[in-house]
């Protein structure tokens, strides 16, 4: 069935040329040594003569692990041992794109799958040169030599030597381009747990984020922003933001006015005695209502609507018809660290110290901000306190750049939560129109039809064609049933808003749609809700899987008193995942006992990363369902911290048992699976205790 | 200028974190005279002539029953909340020294948006074994 079961990474993959070209950058031969002896043949790996390996990261830290499993991915070819690894978050360069993402991105669920292939192969080829250069000073047969953990041996003279002893002997070596790569069977580290080199760092207060970044010499911002989106300074006066006790200048810049101080509170309070006179805008009378009633009536004139795929005959076919209208609101990121950038741009340099997702296009934004030439912009990532894809926006580096060009010298950039929760690129609001036919106990026709605003359009411009954001159609396009009458349509809808990349973006609600109306397709044919997918999921055996497989461990179909059952299934950037959740109902809202998720991501890199994702994942997507609500009034956002955008917290978050496929296949994306299925499995639930079907988010707006 | 303030800014220590600045969120947790308290709103002088330990004061190489139980867990994701969620559960384990969940619900209020609750939750009960 799959014409309709487009990967992800078909969506955002580019064409092959940038993708030969990166195979090609990693085979040419280097110069494989720098002056000091250590051993450099590609630009992942190097091997210091006193043992140390370091591995280049070319994604960014933020939670997922990838500063675990993407040196696990090489060592392990490398054959080296994982203890004497120490990493390096990459520079901007081309070397490091993303082969799926087309740029230097952390993001999409990629890194794993993107990284898979040239890691593995950067590790064996650094292997093997070591070992030739080991054969070579033996004068035996490289064929007869083994590794095991940083050691080359030969047996039959008894001879070994560790891979520091021969790095400059491997570096003369010419550089193989093709070796062969480990069978599962001779996997190391791959597939098993181990604990994250960056965990005793967080656990002590050492591991460094942007916000802890101190340089000589360095002074703090603060940038007063327009409150309303797409206003501009028309005039200010900042002589009692001058007079706060700390504050040295003032100035603007082209996003706002800057208040430059000795510490991040007095920042804070000169930003606050400014007095500004907006200009407002466009936007100026904006409200999210309002959006609402636009969106839905674009819908229903199907103004600008681009069909994205029609198979078979929609709007035919006969049985008992459902239809109903899916409402979801804007959300922020939220992340635990606020945004904040450090930038010094003085002498005809720019360096830059950001919690980025995005090394390039921040490095890109340094040059635009400080007005430096790109290749005198240097981009040091640190680790992220949270990215969700509200870090794959480089804005706040750019204003950085701009302060520092202007007061010439190092400064710390800081937002404060309410200019965090009001300066997002927010999930958008969107409604989603959905029709579906049961006949024969199945669903014969489901017609999505998605009113949203396209992120890429803006972010990736290449990738919105003929007025379709395929992002903002996951969970829709790429549903995986069977269902022969299919359609799916997009109308773009500008609502002047900030959009943005939201975990998981947009299967985050759409998933919630979809899912939800599966269930009410199940219900309408009195089906039971595993089954009925199940029968939907036959040519689709790993969706089919996971939902057996939580299905089972979630002892499904069990009664409980006052607790129900939901689930849900996604797809989502290769991967597959299902939820069930275990609901009661108190004080009006939902409460969830328990989660169970099954993931098939492909090969495991370390199981333990796979649970705390799914885990994390999970809780992020139940954090919105049960109370995030981003309201836009006079083109301002209402809410302003966390005590108007409220958040999980341990009292309501469920416990999560996460089981994992066993498999061969390539592996997948594990870091957004489980954000799309919390809210329809918690959905689900509810109408299954109360009979009520909720089609609008979040669960405290619905359910009163 | 907050007590928070005056640590990261002016003494360099930079474990505690801000995350909020209306006291919501915890990750400006320190300890003032033992008791776990929130230091991005508290004035510096209300911690004149108290004893202040910030996460940096546990131990010099992880050793403290509570670090260890986070590293044996797990815990930490992104880890920009950990600092304030180990200096909240430090706090809870000196007052409750084997909490049930419900004591752990209400004392550990931190906000943690990798979602990493379960795992606190265990760290909390494994270091509670420990001590």
């Amino acid at each position: 069935m799959e014409s309709a079961s487009l990967k992800r990474s078909d969506f955002i993959r580019l064409t092959g040329a940038l993708g030969a070209g990166l195979g090609l950058a990693l085979t040419m031969p280097v110069d494989a040594q720098t002056p000091s002896g250590v051993f450099e043949p590609n630009v992942w790996v190097r091997i210091a003569p006193d043992e140390t390996i370091t591995v280049m990261l070319s994604k960014s830290e933020m939670g997922q692990g990838v500063i675990q499993g993407m040196p696990t991915i090489l060592v392990d070819e490398l054959d080296a041992s994982l203890d004497r690894v120490r990493t390096d978050f990459a520079p901007p360069e081309v070397r490091y794109i993303d082969p799926i993402l087309g740029d230097q991105v952390t993001g999409g669920s990629t890194s794993v799958n993107g990284a898979w292939m040239p890691l593995r192969q950067a590790g064996a080829t650094a292997r093997a040169m070591l070992v030739a250069a080991a054969a070579k000073q033996w004068g035996v047969d490289a064929a007869q030599c083994t590794t095991r953990l940083g050691t080359v041996y030969h047996q039959a003279s008894n001879r070994s030597a560790t891979y520091g002893s021969l790095a400059i002997a491997a570096a003369a070596q010419p550089v193989p381009t093709k070796v062969p790569l480990k069978t599962p069977d001779k996997f190391t580290f791959i597939g098993k747990p181990r604990q994250r080199p960056d965990i005793p760092l967080k656990v002590n207060g050492s591991a460094q984020f942007g916000i802890d970044v101190r340089l000589p010499g360095m002074v703090y911002a603060a940038i007063a922003r327009s409150p309303v989106f797409g206003g501009r300074v028309k005039s200010f006066d900042a002589r009692k933001a001058k007079a706060v006790a700390g504050v040295t200048n003032v100035v603007k810049i082209s996003n706002g006015v800057a208040v430059v101080a000795k510490n991040t509170w007095a920042a804070f309070q000169g930003k606050n005695a400014l007095k500004i006179v907006w200009d407002e805008g466009p936007n100026a009378k904006v409200n999210s209502a309002q959006l609402f009633s636009i969106a839905e009536h674009l819908a229903s004139t199907r103004k600008n609507e681009r069909v994205a795929i029609s198979r078979g005959n929609p709007d035919t076919a006969a049985g008992i018809v459902l239809s109903a209208t899916y409402r979801g609101p804007f959300l922020a990121h939220a992340t635990m660290e606020p945004m904040n950038t450090t930038a010094d741009v003085r002498n005809g340099r720019c360096e830059i110290w950001s919690p980025t997702q995005v090394q390039r296009r921040a490095q890109a934004a340094a040059a635009k901000g400080s007005g430096v030439p790109l290749e005198q912009c240097t981009i040091h990532t640190t680790f992220l306190g949270g990215g969700f894809g509200r870090r794959l926006e480089a804005d706040y580096v750019q204003e950085a750049a701009e302060v520092s060009a202007a007061i010439q010298a190092p400064v710390k950039v800081m937002w404060t939560r309410e200019d965090d929760i009001q300066g997002d690129f927010y999930r958008s609001m969107s409604v989603d129109v959905v029709r579906g036919v049961v006949a024969d106990g199945g669903l014969i026709e489901l017609s999505h039809q998605v009113v949203s605003r396209s992120w890429l359009r803006r972010w990736y411009p290449p990738l919105f064609k003929n007025g379709i954001d395929t992002l903002d159609l996951t969970e829709v396009l790429d549903v995986p049933y069977a269902v022969p009458n299919f359609r799916v349509s997009y109308i773009d809808f500008e609502h002047g808003i900030p959009v943005g990349s939201w975990r998981a973006p947009n299967a985050n609600w759409h998933g919630f749609v979809t899912e939800s109306f599966i269930d009410e397709a199940a219900h309408a044919a009195h089906k039971d809700p595993v089954a009925f997918r199940l029968a939907l999921l036959k040519k689709n055996p790993r969706a089919g899987g996971v939902l057996r497989l939580a299905a089972e461990k979630a002892g499904w179909g069990r009664k409980q008193i006052g607790i129900a059952q939901g689930v849900a299934v996604t797809f989502w950037a290769g991967s597959y995942a299902a939820i069930v959740a275990d609901v009661s109902m108190k004080g009006g809202m939902p409460k969830v006992h328990r989660v169970v998720a099954a993931v098939d991501c492909g090969t495991i890199v370390n199981p333990d990363v796979i649970v705390q994702q799914a885990q994390g994942a999970a809780n992020f997507g139940l954090s919105a369902a049960l109370t995030g609500k981003i309201t836009i009034a006079k083109g301002r956002v209402e809410q302003s911290n966390f005590y108007d955008y409220t958040v999980l917290h341990m009292a309501d978050a469920p416990s999560i048992e996460v089981h994992i496929v066993p498999s061969n296949a390539a592996p997948t994306g594990v870091g957004e699976i489980c954000t799309p299925p919390i809210a329809p499995a918690v959905g689900n639930a509810i109408f299954a205790l109360t009979g009520k079907r909720i089609r609008t988010l979040p669960f405290s707006d619905a359910v009163n | 200028m907050p007590l928070l303030w005056v640590v990261r800014d002016e003494l360099g220590l930079t474990g505690t974190k801000f995350g909020c600045g209306v006291a919501a969120c915890g990750a400006c947790t320190m300890h003032i005279d033992g008791e776990a308290t929130r230091t991005c709103v508290l004035p510096v002088s209300a911690a004149a002539g108290k004893k202040v330990r910030t996460i940096e004061s546990l131990s010099k190489d992880n050793s403290h029953p509570v670090q260890r139980a986070w590293i044996a867990e797990q815990v930490p994701q992104c880890g920009y909340c950990q600092s304030g969620q180990i200096m909240a559960a430090t706090a809870l384990l000196r007052k409750e020294p084997h909490p049930t969940d419900a004591q752990i619900d209400e004392a550990m209020t931190n906000i943690c948006r990798c979602g990493t609750y379960d795992r606190i939750r265990s760290a909390i009960h494994r270091a509670a074994k420990e001590v």
